[in-house]
């Protein structure tokens, strides 16, 4: 985002100074580094799914090794082991690495100090 | 619909007086705990959020209770046994949904607002015209959700307490209605909450206890479960894609749009929203859709075992032919596998399952109408809290009445239909908003006005010209399968069943077209405001009771 606020208000509030920070500019982008690729990597994993459910009925029809088992219901676990993945590394990196970063700069606003 | 009428016919499984008693039990100790915690229920942080109090785990619980629905335990075992793979597909959306709500949606929403979906959508936007928005879109969802499980409740009456006749379902249906206005009344968020999480438990520990017995009667062999369901059904298309959505190209365009108004419709959901202000701070809220994340996905995987052991220990012909079709085969399973008890306990899970999330749904529509219509748009936010508090009171009241008329009426229909478009609306009208108004620091009240309206209107106008409305006959019998029983109206023009793959993308580029269109001053200081406290916590609504 720009620095320079076209027709804002004259007086920069405390909010508009610590969104200017270094330190919140830097947690913004942690945050969006995270959740923006991964949010775009499940989805289109979903809709591949999705989509070769409807149209590769063949390819996912296929039976594994003699058994009733098929790709598609492979593929339908698989949907189920990536969002417990994905759930447990998005909470892993909320609670080691972004939670400290979010609360001391809390602490320091609510603080007054920015 | 066609199992009501047969039901006189049909012999009634399981014992009548074991079901109601078991369900009695229920209700009875549900109600002690929902009048011993409601002892401090005051405030309106109290009544709409439970004081925001309950820890992680415990609202991840609930949130649980709220999404399981009936049309999720009933409906996705029934359309497994039945359509096999294509049925199991339903779950997988309705699982991967809640990354969207985990990543994007959860913790910033707790941030920021206050008690409903209004209070984010119109924090930096111009208060009225979007709370007004928000407030009825949230009031369609939660009235078509309503619908669809009062709506399952008379279906599952007949079978399980062998009441046949339309009248004598449209007096439980009441009963359920009443004694949901009893427990929201009485005990407000925080009670609605603990019913919930008793029921999740009940409905979690039943299908884990179900799944097992049907695993060790097959040896813990899922190929030999699923080769003992073919048998049974006399075809092995029930193992691959295509039964229900491979018919033609019109059904598999039906597949997709479904599939992408589950997926975003989750995190749209009003009644899931509120729940994230039941805690005290966003860790709290990332960690109840953690929880909520492992117990949904857990229990879907109980019902496809669950699907195909009612298709090879029950039989699709049976099922079909059972009081209430499809949505029997959990319970026909239950009857197959532990006779009467076993069947008494799932029947009371599943009303349990009807009573509390038509609590959960009732208390989300009172507090949006109390906070966002009548404090904040009537009143223009002159009202105190206790005032708010008592119309919010009021509404359940209506609400509830509203539920049960509707659900005598609707007696019959089809819930999967409803529950979806419940999604598909949440997925058009309000999760671009709740996006936009989160990341996009050029939107406006004009973007926001123009994508809730138009997904709004577009997705129920569509559903109108749907076949699911009119003009939808069974190809084999001639009868129709739409609402509208009478074949020979028929006004649709539209060619799917669920509008979503149009409306959803469509709402997304009014929010941008609105935004541009409009000459609105923008707000960077309440942008960076929202931005800042939506990441940091800084000015979050504290917990107030404990």
């Amino acid at each position: 985002m720009s620095e320079t606020q076209a027709g804002s208000s004259p007086v920069e509030t405390d909010y508009q100074r610590v969104e200017r920070s270094e330190e919140f500019q830097s947690l913004r982008r942690a945050f969006r580094n995270f959740v923006f690729p991964m949010t775009a990597l499940f989805l289109v994993w979903y809709f591949l799914y999705a989509v070769m459910s409807v149209y590769a009925t063949d390819f996912m029809g296929t039976r594994l090794g003699g058994s009733n088992i098929t790709v598609g219901l492979v593929f339908g676990l698989l949907q189920f082991v990536s969002t417990f993945v994905i759930t447990t590394l998005y909470a892993r990196w909320a609670n080691d690495r972004f939670d400290a970063r979010a609360t001391a700069l809390r602490e320091e606003i609510e603080e007054g100090e920015l | 619909m066609n199992g009501v009428v047969m039901a006189a016919e049909a012999t009634n499984v399981g014992n009548t007086w074991i079901n109601i008693g078991i369900f009695a039990a229920f209700v009875v100790v549900t109600l002690v705990v929902v009048f011993r915690v409601s002892g401090q229920n005051k405030s309106a942080a109290d009544f709409y959020a439970g004081g925001r109090s309950f820890t992680g785990t415990q609202n991840g619980t609930a949130i649980a209770g709220d999404y399981l629905s009936a049309a999720s335990f009933l409906g996705i075992a029934g359309a497994i046994a039945l359509q096999g793979y294509d049925g199991f597909l339903y779950s997988i959306g309705f699982l991967v949904a809640w990354l969207v709500a985990l990543l994007l949606v959860a913790e910033l929403l707790r941030n920021t607002g206050k008690f409903t979906m209004a209070d984010v959508l119109s924090f930096r936007l111009q208060q009225r015209p979007v709370r007004l928005a928000a407030a009825l879109s949230t009031l369609a969802v939660v009235f078509f959700y309503l619908l669809a499980q009062m709506a399952g409740a008379g279906g599952l009456v007949a079978l399980l307490l062998g009441v046949t006749d339309l009248a004598g379902q449209g007096v439980v249906i009441a009963v359920v209605g009443a004694l949901m206005i009893l427990y929201v009344l009485v005990g407000g968020m925080k009670g609605t909450t603990w019913v919930q999480i008793i029921k999740a438990t009940l409905l979690i520990v039943g299908a884990g206890v179900m799944t097992v017995w049907v695993l060790v009667l097959h040896g813990f062999d899922l190929s030999g479960l699923m080769q003992a369901a073919v048998d049974k059904a006399g075809t092995d298309a029930i193992l691959e894609p295509g039964v229900k959505y491979g018919v033609s190209d019109v059904t598999k365009i039906d597949f997709l749009s479904l599939a992408l108004a589950l997926v975003l419709g989750t995190a749209g959901l009003p009644h899931v929203l509120t729940r994230f202000y039941t805690v005290p701070s966003a860790k709290d809220a990332r960690k109840s859709v953690v929880v909520a994340i492992w117990l949904i996905g857990l229990f879907y995987l109980f019902t496809l075992v669950l699907g195909y052991g009612a298709g090879a220990l029950v039989g699709p012909e049976v099922i079909k032919a059972a009081p209430g079709g499809a949505n029997s085969a959990a319970p026909l399973l239950a009857f197959a596998l532990g006779g009467e008890i076993l069947l008494g306990v799932i029947a009371a899970v599943a009303f349990a399952t009807i009573l509390a999330v038509v609590a959960g749904l009732t208390i989300t529509a009172a507090t949006s109408f109390a906070h966002d219509i009548y404090a904040s748009i009537i009143k223009k936010g002159e009202v105190s809290p206790d005032g708010e508090v008592k119309v919010a009171r009021w509404t359940v009241v209506v609400i509830g009445a509203v539920a049960i008329v509707g659900g005598i009426f609707a007696n019959g229909q089809n819930i999967a239909f409803l529950v979806a478009l419940a999604f598909c609306i949440a997925a058009a009208a309000n999760l671009p908003t709740i996006i936009y108004s989160l990341f996009w620091k050029r939107f406006n009240t004009s973007g926001a006005l123009w994508s809730m309206y138009g997904g709004l209107i577009s997705t129920v106008v569509l559903i109108i010209f749907s076949p699911v409305v009119s003009g939808k006959v069974d190809p084999v019998t001639g009868a129709s399968l739409s609402m509208i029983k009478d074949t020979s109206v028929d006004f649709h023009w539209f060619p799917l069943d669920n509008p979503g793959i149009v409306t959803i993308p469509l709402a997304f580029v009014l929010g941008v077209v609105g935004t541009y269109l409009s000459k609105e001053q923008s707000h960077p200081e309440k942008y960076a405001e929202m931005e800042v406290r939506s990441l940091t916590g800084a000015g979050a609504e504290k917990a107030t009771s404990h």
